[in-house]
C-alpha cells in the first residue's frame, strides 16, 4: 500500500478518547482506520495508550481480587487451548484494515445502493448503534449536496479527493465536522471519491428535496 | 528457581513468561496488576464481578499471548492497559474494538536491546512527570482514563465549567509532553 500524504490529522481529542475508549464503534472504525494509514496519528495514540499505562502503573486505587483468584486462573491456564491462529486478510488497495474486515473484504463486497445524483452509499453493519458509519461514492466532479451537522461527522478519504470551504482532502486526510461547519464537499474531476463517513447525529440538508429524501439516505 | 529480576521490573517478568513459562514471574505481574485493573474496571462502571472476570481474561491473556508483548513498543503496564480496555469494550459491545492494523516490524528477531532501554526510560519520565503533575490535573487525567467519563461528563460530575477542563487536560497533556522531551 502505498504511503498517503496526509495533511488533514486526527485532533487530539478524538485520539484521547479512542485511547480511553470512550466513543461509540463507528468513530473508533474511523480512527483506527486513519491509524492504519497515518504514522503521525498512530504514534500520538500509542502516546496516550502509555499514558495510560502510566496511570495504572501508578495508581494507589486497588480493589483485592477475590482470594484464590490466582489459583483459579492457574487451573484455567492448564487446561489445554490451541493457539489462535491469526487470520489475514489480502490487502485491498482502498480499504485498509479494520475497514475492510467490517466491509467484508473489498470494496464490492459493500452492500451499495444509489442515493441520487450518481452518489452511491452502502451503510456498514456496527453492533452499537449509537453511530452510523457508511461508505460514500462520489463521481468524479460530482457535489454533495449543502449540508450542516448537528453533532460530530469524521469523514476519512479512501480513494480520489474532494474539496470543501476548509480546504482539500484526500486519501488519509480527515475532515471533522461539528455544528459549526456547514459544507458542500465536491469531489475532484480526477477520480471517482471513495470516502468513510462516520456520524452521531442526522445530517441537516438545506435544500428541499434532499430533506425529503433523508429517510431514505438513513443518515 | 533461577528467579531473580529487579523488583518491579516488569519487562523482566514479562519476558520470563514468555520464554521461561515463569509461574513466579506471572504470580507478581498478577499481584501489583490485578487488583489495580479491577479498580479501574469498576470506576468505568462495571459491577465488582464483571471486573473481576474481565481481570482474568486479561491475566490469561497475558500468559497466553506472552510472545505478543513488544517491550520496544509498549510497558507492560501499557500493554495491560490496552488489553484491558479492548476486553471491556468487546464485553460492552459483544464486539471485537476495530484495531488499526499490525505495523511489519523488522526482520530482526530478537528486540534491539537499546529501543527497550530507550521505551523504559521513557516510561520512567512520563510516570515521574504524572507524579510531579498539580493535584487538580493529575485527578482530571485519571478521571479521562478510569472513569469512563467524556470532558462534558466530566464537567457535571466536577461542576468545573468545560472550557477550564478541556485546557486543563491540555495543559496536563501539554506538561507531560514536555518533560517527555526535554
Ligand atoms: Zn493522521
Ligand atoms: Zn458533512
Amino acid at each position: 500500500m502505498s504511503v498517503p500524504m496526509i495533511r488533514h490529522h486526527l485532533p487530539d481529542s478524538l485520539l484521547m478518547a479512542y485511547s480511553t475508549g470512550t466513543l461509540p464503534e463507528a468513530f473508533d472504525l474511523a480512527i483506527a482506520t486513519h491509524l492504519s494509514l497515518c504514522d503521525a496519528c498512530r504514534a500520538a495514540a500509542e502516546s496516550y495508550d502509555a499514558l495510560g499505562g502510566a496511570l495504572l502503573e501508578e495508581t494507589d486505587d486497588k480493589v483485592e481480587m477475590t482470594s484464590g483468584a490466582f489459583d483459579a486462573l492457574m487451573a484455567r491456564l492448564g487446561e489445554s487451548s490451541a493457539p489462535e491462529p491469526a487470520t489475514k486478510r489480502p490487502r485491498d488497495p482502498v480499504l485498509p484494515e479494520p475497514l475492510a474486515s467490517y466491509v467484508g473484504g473489498e470494496l464490492e463486497a459493500a452492500r451499495w445502493r444509489p442515493v441520487g445524483r450518481g452518489v452511491r452509499q452502502a451503510m456498514i453493519p456496527l453492533t452499537d448503534k449509537s453511530a452510523t458509519a457508511r461508505l460514500l461514492h462520489i463521481p468524479a466532479g460530482t457535489a454533495v449536496p449543502d449540508h450542516g451537522h448537528r453533532g460530530t461527522e469524521i469523514t476519512l478519504v479512501l480513494q480520489g479527493a474532494f474539496t470543501d470551504a476548509d480546504g482539500t482532502f484526500a486519501r488519509g486526510d480527515v475532515e471533522v465536522a461539528t455544528d459549526e461547519l456547514d459544507h458542500m464537499p465536491v469531489a475532484d474531476i480526477a477520480e471517482d471519491c471513495i470516502c468513510l463517513a462516520v456520524t452521531d447525529a442526522p445530517l441537516q440538508f438545506k435544500a428541499l428535496l434532499p430533506r425529503i429524501a433523508q429517510p431514505f439516505l438513513g443518515i | 528457581t533461577g528467579h531473580k529480576v529487579g523488583a518491579d521490573d516488569w519487562v523482566a517478568e514479562m519476558l520470563l513468561i514468555r520464554d521461561d513459562r515463569c509461574q513466579t514471574s506471572f504470580a507478581a505481574i498478577f499481584g501489583h496488576f490485578a487488583p489495580r485493573l479491577k479498580a479501574f474496571l469498576i470506576r468505568s462502571g462495571l459491577t465488582p464481578a464483571v471486573s473481576e472476570d474481565l481481570v482474568q481474561d486479561v491475566m490469561q491473556t497475558v500468559w497466553r499471548k506472552a510472545d505478543m508483548f513488544d517491550p520496544r513498543r509498549a510497558s507492560v503496564a501499557t500493554w495491560l492497559f490496552t488489553i484491558a480496555r479492548n476486553r471491556r469494550i468487546d464485553f460492552l459491545r459483544k464486539h471485537a474494538r476495530p484495531e488499526p492494523e499490525d505495523l511489519p516490524w523488522g526482520p530482526e528477531a530478537e528486540p534491539d536491546q537499546a529501543e527497550v532501554i530507550g521505551l523504559k526510560q521513557e516510561s520512567d519520565v512520563l510516570r515521574q512527570a504524572l507524579r510531579d503533575l498539580p493535584e487538580k490535573q493529575r485527578v482530571l487525567v485519571e478521571k479521562a482514563y478510569f472513569g469512563d467519563l467524556t470532558h462534558t461528563e466530566i464537567a457535571a460530575e466536577t461542576g468545573l465549567p468545560l472550557g477550564t477542563i478541556k485546557s486543563r487536560i491540555r495543559l496536563a497533556l501539554d506538561r507531560l509532553r514536555h518533560a517527555m522531551s526535554s
